[in-house]
């Protein structure tokens, strides 16, 4: 009585050709987005004032002069310059291996808050009093400043010596991007645990089924919407716990540091700093990038648009 | 007790069930409810919103302690007959598993009973033909219309073959023609795995058309009010316009009506 529709064949590949259009569209998009930022900083370069202005009483506009607001193609020209003059690393080597660097420590740091935060949400979902007594330390601990909270975990790790295992400073930043990286997973896994609507958590009773078996059948597929944009927003904050890391306790080797370096040359060579903001913000969509390709994977059996 | 053949496939001995007792909002959702299914029997719940049919339902499944009062299902506690899988349910929802295949979701009680791959698919795929969606056993929940999605949460139900199978309005999102085919579809299955069902139903007719009897409660606090005998023996289409039929609607309409004006809101004539 139901026969198979006839165009249920075509279907895969118009969607497939849907989605190459998709990702063309998406391209064209990020290019023009790029393109329309790079013209808004020079148009104010060329229309606004050199020492800056007031604006309702205040000094907000800022200087539009070469010092303050160096031009987009200096930026990009000094990635070709020597870092040290006479020597052969060029500023892109040392911006890439330090992007590099961060990236992967901003990496750790996601995967740590990620297993922290969803280990926290299964077991506030196993027990309703945990919930209640937890949820709000964690939100408490949010509030903690991290320019506070780095010289501490560098201190603690500092004196962890077990076995052969001695402490590196760069796990430092990692359990910091991980500190900021496990709240929002936290909270969207919580979520997504508790999503599954009562008549399917009252099937998987009618089978006996143990608690067990229904966080892995029912709970954890269910709460795949809710997980998704929770990564996002903990990838998110790896790269920003990452750099604020590196800054507070003083790590070398990462663009946190770079940005701080080039800084102290901004009165000689203000172009210089930008390359370093620049490959900062390369490794932060790198981490985006990485991410979305995550969602699509997981999400590639589901309905389109299910993402919570 | 033994667990023979003959045993009923229900028997509620006084069961009654009150919510948030001692409190302020204290419900007697059930008064003491004494009933019995034999086995191979489709026995309908009706009754207005509220008259604790759901709940009955729930302390039949164990999904609910009753608060005092007995409940066994094939002669055993309704307790050791959840866990030894007497009975499969189905809902007015489907509550399919999105991410997982028409397949997969038959596949569901089998996983977490430990059959083995194999016989899973095997199992699978004749409970498809059995509500005849063979054709779809690779699509996933969504890709499927409301009465088909249905089905397959019947095919889920039935695959491990139990001999009770408890349904909650299973039928009540469905629109009236995909409903009495669907009506009709659960009379040919039923003749062919001979379990015994408890169909909560808002319809008068689709309790007249599926049930041997006719249970019809009233609320406030959940009782059975009467319990109508259906005498139409085999059913098929042209039951519909059978004057017996409609005379059986009349006698459950008037128990209904029967129960004091207000309780009798909710209940649908079609």
């Amino acid at each position: 009585m139901w026969r198979r529709a006839p165009d249920m064949d075509n279907r895969d590949r118009r969607v497939g050709d849907t989605r190459m259009r998709d990702a063309a569209r998406r391209t064209l998009m990020f290019i023009a987005a790029l393109a329309l930022a790079a013209a808004a900083w020079e148009i104010y370069k060329a229309v606004g004032p050199d020492n800056g202005g007031d604006l309702l009483g205040m000094h907000v506009l800022p200087k539009a002069e070469n010092r303050a607001m160096p031009h987009i193609w200096e930026m990009l020209s000094r990635f070709r310059h020597a870092e040290v003059r006479g020597s052969h690393r060029t500023i892109f080597d040392s911006v890439a291996s330090g992007a590099w660097y961060s990236f992967r420590i901003a990496l750790a740091g996601l995967a740590l808050g990620t297993a922290i935060g969803f280990g926290l949400a299964v077991f506030m979902a196993r027990f309703r009093i945990v919930e209640r007594g937890l949820l709000p330390w964690l939100v408490v601990s949010q509030t903690v400043p991290l320019i506070a909270l780095a010289p501490l975990v560098e201190s603690w790790g500092g004196r962890l010596h077990i076995g052969a295992f001695t402490w590196q400073p760069w796990m430092s930043a990692a359990i910091i991007a991980a500190f900021l990286a496990f709240f929002p997973m936290a909270v969207g896994a919580l979520r997504g645990l508790s999503s599954p609507p009562p008549a399917s958590v009252e099937l998987m009773a009618s089978y006996a089924a143990p608690w067990r078996s229904t966080l892995w059948k029912l709970r954890l597929p269910a709460a795949v919407p809710f997980l998704l944009p929770a990564f996002r927003l903990a990838a998110n904050a790896a790269v920003v716990g990452t750099v604020v890391a590196e800054i507070s306790t003083g790590l070398r080797g990462g663009i946190g540091r770079l940005v701080l370096e080039y800084m102290r040359e901004a009165t000689g060579d203000p172009a210089k700093v930008y390359t370093a903001v620049l490959g900062a913000s390369v490794m932060g969509l790198a981490m985006a990038a990485l991410v979305a390709s995550t969602e699509k994977l997981v999400m590639r059996n589901r309905r389109a648009g299910a993402v919570a | 007790m033994s667990t023979t053949n003959d045993s009923p496939a229900v028997e509620v001995l006084g069961a009654t069930m009150t919510f948030n007792r001692g409190r302020a909002n204290e419900v007697v959702a059930l008064d003491p409810i004494t009933l019995t299914v034999n086995a191979g029997e489709l026995v309908a719940l009706i009754g207005p919103s509220g008259c604790g049919k759901s709940t009955l339902l729930r302390l039949i499944a164990n999904l609910i302690e009753p608060t005092a009062g007995t409940v066994r299902v094939n002669g055993k506690a309704a307790s050791q007959a959840r866990l030894d899988g007497d009975y499969g349910m189905a809902f007015q929802q489907a509550g399919l598993f999105e991410w997982r295949t028409v397949t997969r979701n038959i596949e569901l009680p089998l996983e977490l009973k430990g059959w083995d791959r194999t016989r899973r698919r095997e199992r699978a795929s004749e409970m498809l033909d059995l509500v005849r969606l063979g054709d779809f056993a690779d699509h996933h929940p969504w890709e499927l219309s409301g009465g088909m999605q249905q089905r397959v949460a019947i095919a889920r139900a039935l695959s491990f073959a139990p001999k009770l199978l408890l349904m909650d309005e299973p039928f009540g999102a469905l629109d009236e023609m995909t409903r009495e085919h669907m009506q009709g579809e659960l009379g040919q299955i039923r003749a062919k795995t001979a379990s015994s069902i408890v169909f909560v139903t808002h319809s008068i007719p689709e309790a007249v058309f599926l049930a041997n009897r006719v249970v019809v409660m009233s609320a406030r606090p959940g009782q059975i009010a009467a319990i109508i005998d259906i005498t139409l023996g085999q059913r098929d289409e042209l039951t519909r316009e059978d004057p017996a039929f409609f005379a059986h609607v009349t006698s459950v309409r008037e128990a209904l009506r029967g129960l004091p004006a207000s309780h009798g809101a909710g209940v649908d004539d079609r």
